[in-house]
């Protein structure tokens, strides 16, 4: 099993160096095969992290239930995207082209690197410094275009998330100084470790750490108010980009967060560390919510619903019972394949179309006969609707709001996420379900339909992997992988 | 009655002090070229830190960590800086959202909070001076200021650099023991970032021949 987690994290760095000097062709095909590869080996992780506490391998690299879990989903997002890319690309010819080729596959597969070992290293420096490298390589990607809105966005994107990182090293190191109480002036930052004293740590300390931590990794799972940089990074990034920064990036971060939040349980008890996440889900949810009225942009609209989904996770944290710990892992999962599935169909229709604009955009259901009503397929999973997986989990969530008592929040968590519903879907089904081909826009435009052809079939197959994903979670999760999000949920919970 | 502090905790927080002081500095400089050279000034005080705590309580580690943060944060980093200034034939800093008083007022306001609050949280330790660890959160919160104020890209840039600064000293003060290849991998992520930031800096200047971010206002809603 150790094997395991070296290859993992040796892998996709190789298959990066290595597609930076290998024809495009190749990497396209590399890529996809070291994408499917990982997630092969994340799953084969499953049985065991179900079962045992933890699996190691050298004192560095460490997995347990909830690494595993949320190895799954990037790994996953690594595979679907990889196919995506291989259809969503469309490289000028000549040298201009093959470079964009190669920055672009070196630049991806070195981003997943980063976020596949984020929950593999052992501590919470490593994490940190893996979050951080998380950071400055998805920054080059959403300038990689070299457009007025990437470079903005990229701009935007790379000093606000480096501030957010400066704030959780300042945590990591105050969590340092409340271990030093225990261990001594000179010890390894290991969750073992960690977790063994954290009943002994000074209350204070761990308080101003996890406030920290939750602000510093926060601004990258963007949470309100530090999500300022995220919808610019996700509308003007590479689609492709789009769908790791929103599936998995910001799944890694939130996984950041529950680490302290494990530590913070053991050391002040559940309430603090609890109400903390609450209000940061709610102003999240809200926000995003109202926003998500409003967004004539697909790709805009998208990244809102990241931030809404953010919210119902930090909010589903806040509810003590395992049921809602278990629906929350679940939801990681669910929307890693949704909101991958909604952005390659983004990218299908961003393709098709030339715009992102929504009001310009009409037939889609027409003009793009396979991934147009997976689009909208993807839209209605992500809205939480019954067979797909954000139902099973938002309504476990929703279970452990109530059987928790928590009966006021749990409505304003239900009465938002129709909100946000609401808004999601408004502009979407307009735009892909009329059938209007000559429709005017509300101001003046003709928004003609093209032909009928999909733009790749890499895209139809990428999407799909998805929608199966989404069912096999929504309808009946594999045994062992409820096993696995049991086993985390309880390694997540209070030990009094 | 508290007895006096030892040598090593005086020396600490004087040096914590100066960081903080640089910083100030920092906010009220005109010429974007003296700010890189106040940043290179605040580095190789946090180097000096180093080297005093690796003497008074024996850490050798620590003297690697002193050479690799002044050949990274003292030569590296503003000789990098300096270049693409150099390039950017750019010397004025851009104007700021507030004058150069309101600018202090406000820095010294939020450097207050940051004392009192840290401070009011009792951190009591024997070996560490806690009074440092207060002044490195008054040094982040006025890096906040710099960067929120200043509009333009090589001040919101150093403004980021002097922030980890100010985590550094927190960091020495309050972590010393921290194992090095935790500290080195630090300072990686570091030089990396700054490469990153280099890159965006080129590709903006490139783009709108100008450093100033007044113009990165499309993005919206």
């Amino acid at each position: 099993m150790s094997a395991i987690l070296v290859v993992l994290i040796v892998m996709p760095f190789v298959v990066a160096v290595a597609t930076f000097f290998l024809p495009v062709g190749v990497s396209r095909f590399l890529t996809v095969a070291c994408g499917a590869a990982t997630f092969g080996l994340a799953l084969a992780l499953i049985p065991t992290a179900a079962t045992h506490s933890q699996i190691t391998a050298g004192g560095q690299l460490r997995a347990d239930a909830l690494s595993v879990v949320f190895l799954v989903a990037t790994t996953f997002l690594y595979g679907a995207t990889a196919i995506f890319a291989g259809g969503y690309l469309d490289l000028a010819d000549g040298a201009a082209g093959a470079r964009y080729g190669r920055r672009f596959y070196a630049g991806l597969n070195l981003f997943c690197w980063s976020m596949v070992a984020a929950p593999l290293v052992n501590g919470l420096a490593l994490l940190w410094v893996a979050v951080e490298i998380t950071t400055v390589v998805s920054a080059l990607l959403v300038a990689i275009d070299d457009t007025d809105g990437a470079t903005e966005a990229s701009w935007k994107y790379v000093l606000i998330a480096s501030l957010g990182l400066g704030i959780a090293l300042l945590a990591t190191i105050i969590m340092y100084y409340a271990g030093t109480t225990v261990f001594g002036s000179a010890y390894d930052l290991s969750y073992t470790k960690l977790l063994s004293g954290a009943g002994r740590f000074p209350p204070d300390v761990v308080r101003l750490s996890f406030v920290l931590a939750v602000l510093g990794f926060g601004t990258k799972m963007g949470l309100v108010p530090v999500h300022t940089w995220l919808p610019d990074a996700h509308s003007e990034a590479p689609t492709p980009v789009s769908a790791l920064l929103s599936g998995a990036l910001l799944a890694v971060s939130f996984y950041a967060i529950l680490r302290y939040f494990q530590i913070a349980v053991r050391a002040l008890g559940p309430t603090y560390p609890r109400n903390v996440l609450l209000i940061f889900g709610l102003a999240s949810l809200l926000l995003a919510a109202l926003y998500l009225l409003s967004q004539r942009d697909l790709k805009r609209l998208l990244a809102y619903s990241s931030v809404e989904h953010m919210g119902i996770l930090a909010i589903g944290m806040s509810f003590g019972a395992p049921i809602a710990v278990v629906g929350v892992l679940l939801h990681v999962l669910a929307h890693a394949a949704a909101k991958g599935t909604a952005f390659f169909g983004a990218g299908s229709v961003v393709r098709k179309f030339a715009t992102k604009d929504m009001t310009k955009i009409r037939g889609g259901i027409g003009a793009l006969p396979w991934s147009g009503p997976m689009l909208v397929a993807a839209i209605l999973a992500l809205s939480a609707m019954p067979p797909f997986g954000i139902f099973r989990s938002e309504f476990l969530i929703v279970e452990g709001g109530l059987s928790d008592s928590r009966d006021t929040i749990t409505a304003v968590l239900v009465i938002l996420v129709s909100v946000a519903f609401f808004g999601l879907s408004w502009y979407t089904t307009q735009t892909m379900l009329t059938p209007d081909v000559t429709a005017s826009s509300s101001d003046g435009t003709a928004a003609v339909t093209p032909a009928r052809s999909e733009v790749s079939n890499w895209i139809v197959v990428a999407m799909a992997l998805g929608l199966v994903a989404l069912v096999i979670l929504g309808v009946h999760p594999p045994a062992p992988l409820s096993q696995l999000l049991n086993h985390a949920a309880s390694e997540l919970g209070s030990p009094r | 009655m508290s007895p006096a502090p030892s040598t090593y905790a005086g020396v600490a927080d004087v040096v914590a002090v100066l960081v903080l002081l640089t910083e100030f500095a920092m906010l009220r400089a005109p010429l974007l070229r003296s700010q890189v050279r106040l940043y290179a000034f605040q580095s190789l005080v946090v180097t000096v830190l180093a080297v005093v705590i690796a003497a008074t309580r024996h850490i050798d580690e620590l003297y690697v960590l002193a050479v690799l943060s002044f050949v990274l944060k003292v030569v590296l980093v503003p000789g990098l800086v300096l270049r693409l200034l150099r390039d950017a034939d750019v010397d004025l800093a851009g104007s700021s959202v507030l004058g150069v008083p309101s600018m202090i007022m406000i820095a010294i306001g939020v450097s207050a909070f940051g004392i009192f609050t840290v401070g009011s949280l009792h951190v009591h330790s024997n070996a560490l001076p806690t009074t440092a660890l207060a002044v490195a959160a008054a040094v982040v919160l006025v890096a906040f200021v710099l960067i929120i104020l200043r509009a333009d890209v090589v001040s919101q840039a150093i403004g980021f650099f002097s922030l980890e600064n100010g985590v550094s000293v927190a960091s020495l003060v309050v972590a010393a023991g921290l194992p090095l290849v935790v500290e080195v991998a630090f300072l990686f992520d570091l030089l990396v970032a700054v490469v990153v930031f280099g890159v965006i800096m080129r590709v903006h200047h490139g783009r709108s021949q100008t450093l100033s971010t007044e113009d990165l206002d499309r993005l919206k809603g």
